[in-house]
């Protein structure tokens, strides 16, 4: 772990935000869902963000990932490929849960013949190992989560000979462990703190859970009820590895929740 | 795990020996998922087979209860309607002469090329409305309306235009069943969810890949349900030309069927009568299963 902390450290990354969020609005019809949020994720960083329900955080993902255009302001991500794990799992039907797997490396370009081990690696990451001939339906809420965990990582991997200056992937995730029990999530946060380092990715990783935010985030930032805007950014300055049961994470948590309640209680009916 | 992909990368060699790290905790989690998935219940193949066949048999036997108190009403003479215990007889000996096979081949070769062709026209239909918003304006409200009109109606047309042939049979067939298994295609591919297409988006398939691995497979159930209704309606359309269409030589089962009204053989007329019917049966129930064992792979069945 400590390797980990210093490679991460001495990595090279491009300069130039991951991706950059100016005055961006977003109404649905007479509803505005999101209002002049200006927010930066830097390359290779962890930035998590908090709001109440329906403050606008799934509508800014897909803002993001290019599946909905924004009503005014831009975002920029550079180029960047972006990878985007969905709040429900969204999962195709009617594919084996390797098969779904698979055919996301498939669209990144992996070859045939790695297609099969990388799925059975990325299964084995989310302790699924075994069930890669169920079907989606065949699986719990927090499997099928897992899932679509996997195959988001899945979409993190560049089938091209990582390059020190290629920009890694901007992933988004949309409350990725909101239907797991704590044990599990505790061992996929270390997962996904380390695909992180390793890939260098730059991720938006959305949550309810503060202390979630706290243990992963290099940034918290935190988002108004609706319309949507940012009321203000937490830096995390904890050294990594944290556990998210540790004194200081729940101290930094505190802090963040008192002006969450605030937040919600302000707006909230 | 093949070996030749962990020496190529060695992120890929730590991510796969990394889940072992915390190993007991690994078997839990792993041990609950077990928990979770369950046992999956057989039952033996002579119950089921039991189970499947019963309702069936009651239905038919009910049917053939419900026909001979008709006829001990005595409501008509015997020679006009006969009873089970006349007709039965008449259907074994007709199943076991060469001349009705021969019939009911044409009438299912007929059938089938109908189908096939049907199932091409309605298909390219479907396909192409679903790319176009000007087409999908032109025809789309025809489609359905066509799929409403009796294909009998077709007939008089069909046979100005072809005369007493096997094209005004294929015509008035494709007529009746092309419209449901375009309007088929066209609400499977309608009907994607539209969350399967935003994950397909972020993956990034695009063009053909997005139909072959994304549109064409959600689709597939409702595609099936268009062939399904389009087969029950090529064969009403295709018995409604049979007794309509006569091309001397050609005995078909509708030939056969409107023959033995002439010559007032009740009992076999009604045999060729249980015949088509058999064949409508066999064949939804082939459709049924196609449709059930997507239904059960996807997880849609209600049980
Ligand atoms: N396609 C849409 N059409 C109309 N309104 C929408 C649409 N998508 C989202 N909204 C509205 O925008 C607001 C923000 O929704 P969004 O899903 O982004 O919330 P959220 O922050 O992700 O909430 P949660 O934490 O419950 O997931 C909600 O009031 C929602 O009703
Ligand atoms: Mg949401």
């Amino acid at each position: 772990m400590t390797q980990a902390v210093q490679a991460a450290a001495s990595r090279t990354v491009p300069s130039g935000a991951a991706v950059r969020l100016d005055g961006v609005s977003k109404a649905f019809g007479p509803l505005l869902a999101l209002d002049d949020v200006s927010l930066t994720v830097g390359p290779g960083e962890f930035v998590c963000l908090l709001g109440a329900s329906g403050c606008g955080k799934s509508t800014l993902l897909n803002l993001v990932a290019a599946l909905d255009r924004p009503s005014a302001g831009t975002i920029d991500t550079a180029g960047r490929r972006v990878a985007l794990m969905f709040q429900e799992p969204a999962l195709f039907p009617w594919l084996t849960v390797t098969a779904n797997i698979e055919l996301a490396l498939k669209a990144r370009g992996v070859p045939r013949a790695e297609r099969r081990g990388r799925a059975a690696e990325l299964l084995a990451l989310v302790h699924l190992a075994g069930f890669e001939r169920k079907r989606p339906h065949q699986l719990s809420g927090g499997m099928r989560q897992r899932v679509a965990l996997a195959r988001a990582l899945a979409l993190t991997i560049d089938a091209e000979p990582a390059g020190k200056d290629r920009a890694g992937t901007l992933l988004l995730m949309d409350e990725p462990f909101g239907a797991l029990d704590a044990m599990t999530r505790d061992l996929l946060h270390d997962e996904i703190e380390r695909i992180w380092r390793e890939r260098n990715l730059s991720v938006l990783f959305v949550t309810h859970n503060v202390r979630e935010a706290v243990r992963l985030g290099d940034r918290v930032v935190l988002l108004s009820s609706r319309p949507g805007r940012v009321v203000e950014e937490f830096p995390v300055p904890l050294d990594r590895p944290r556990r998210i049961d540790s004194p200081e994470v729940a101290a930094l948590a505190g802090t963040i929740t008192d002006r969450l309640r605030e937040e919600v209680g302000r707006h909230g009916a | 795990m093949a070996p030749d992909v962990r020496t190529k990368n060695d992120a890929t060699d730590q991510e796969s020996s990394r889940p072992e790290a915390r190993p007991e905790l690994s078997r839990q989690i792993s041990g609950l998922d077990a928990l979770e998935l369950g046992g999956e219940t057989r039952r033996n193949p002579a119950a089921r087979a039991w189970s499947a066949v019963w309702p069936m048999a009651s239905a038919v036997a009910i049917a053939l209860l419900a026909w001979q108190v008709v006829v001990w009403s005595g409501w008509k003479p015997s020679y006009v309607l006969p009873g089970p215990a006349d007709t039965l007889p008449e259907l074994g000996r007709q199943v076991t002469t060469g001349s009705f096979w021969g019939a009911v081949g044409l009438t299912m070769q007929r059938a089938v090329l109908g189908f096939a062709v049907s199932v091409l026209v309605g298909t390219v239909v479907g396909a192409l409305v679903t790319q176009s918003s000007v087409l999908r304006r032109a025809v789309g409200s025809l489609i359905t309306g066509l799929q409403t009109m009796p294909s009998i109606a077709w007939f008089p047309l069909a046979i100005l235009l072809f005369q007493l042939s096997e094209q005004a049979i294929l015509f008035v067939v494709v007529l009746g069943a092309a419209p449901s298994i375009a309007n088929g295609l066209i609400a499977g591919v309608d009907y994607t969810p539209p969350i399967l297409l935003r994950a397909g988006k972020v993956m990034g398939l695009r063009g053909l890949n997005l139909y072959r691995h994304l549109v064409l497979p959600a689709s597939l159930p409702s595609f099936v349900a268009g062939l399904k209704q389009g087969w029950a309606f090529a064969w009403r359309s295709l018995m409604a030309g049979e007794l309509l269409v006569v091309i001397s030589s050609h005995t078909s089962l509708g030939v056969l069927l409107s023959q033995a009204r002439e010559f007032s053989q009740t009992d076999a007329m009604i045999s060729y009568m249980i015949v088509i019917l058999v064949i409508g049966i066999v064949m939804d129930r082939l459709f049924g299963l196609v449709d059930d064992a997507i239904r059960t792979r996807w997880g849609l069945a209600g049980d």
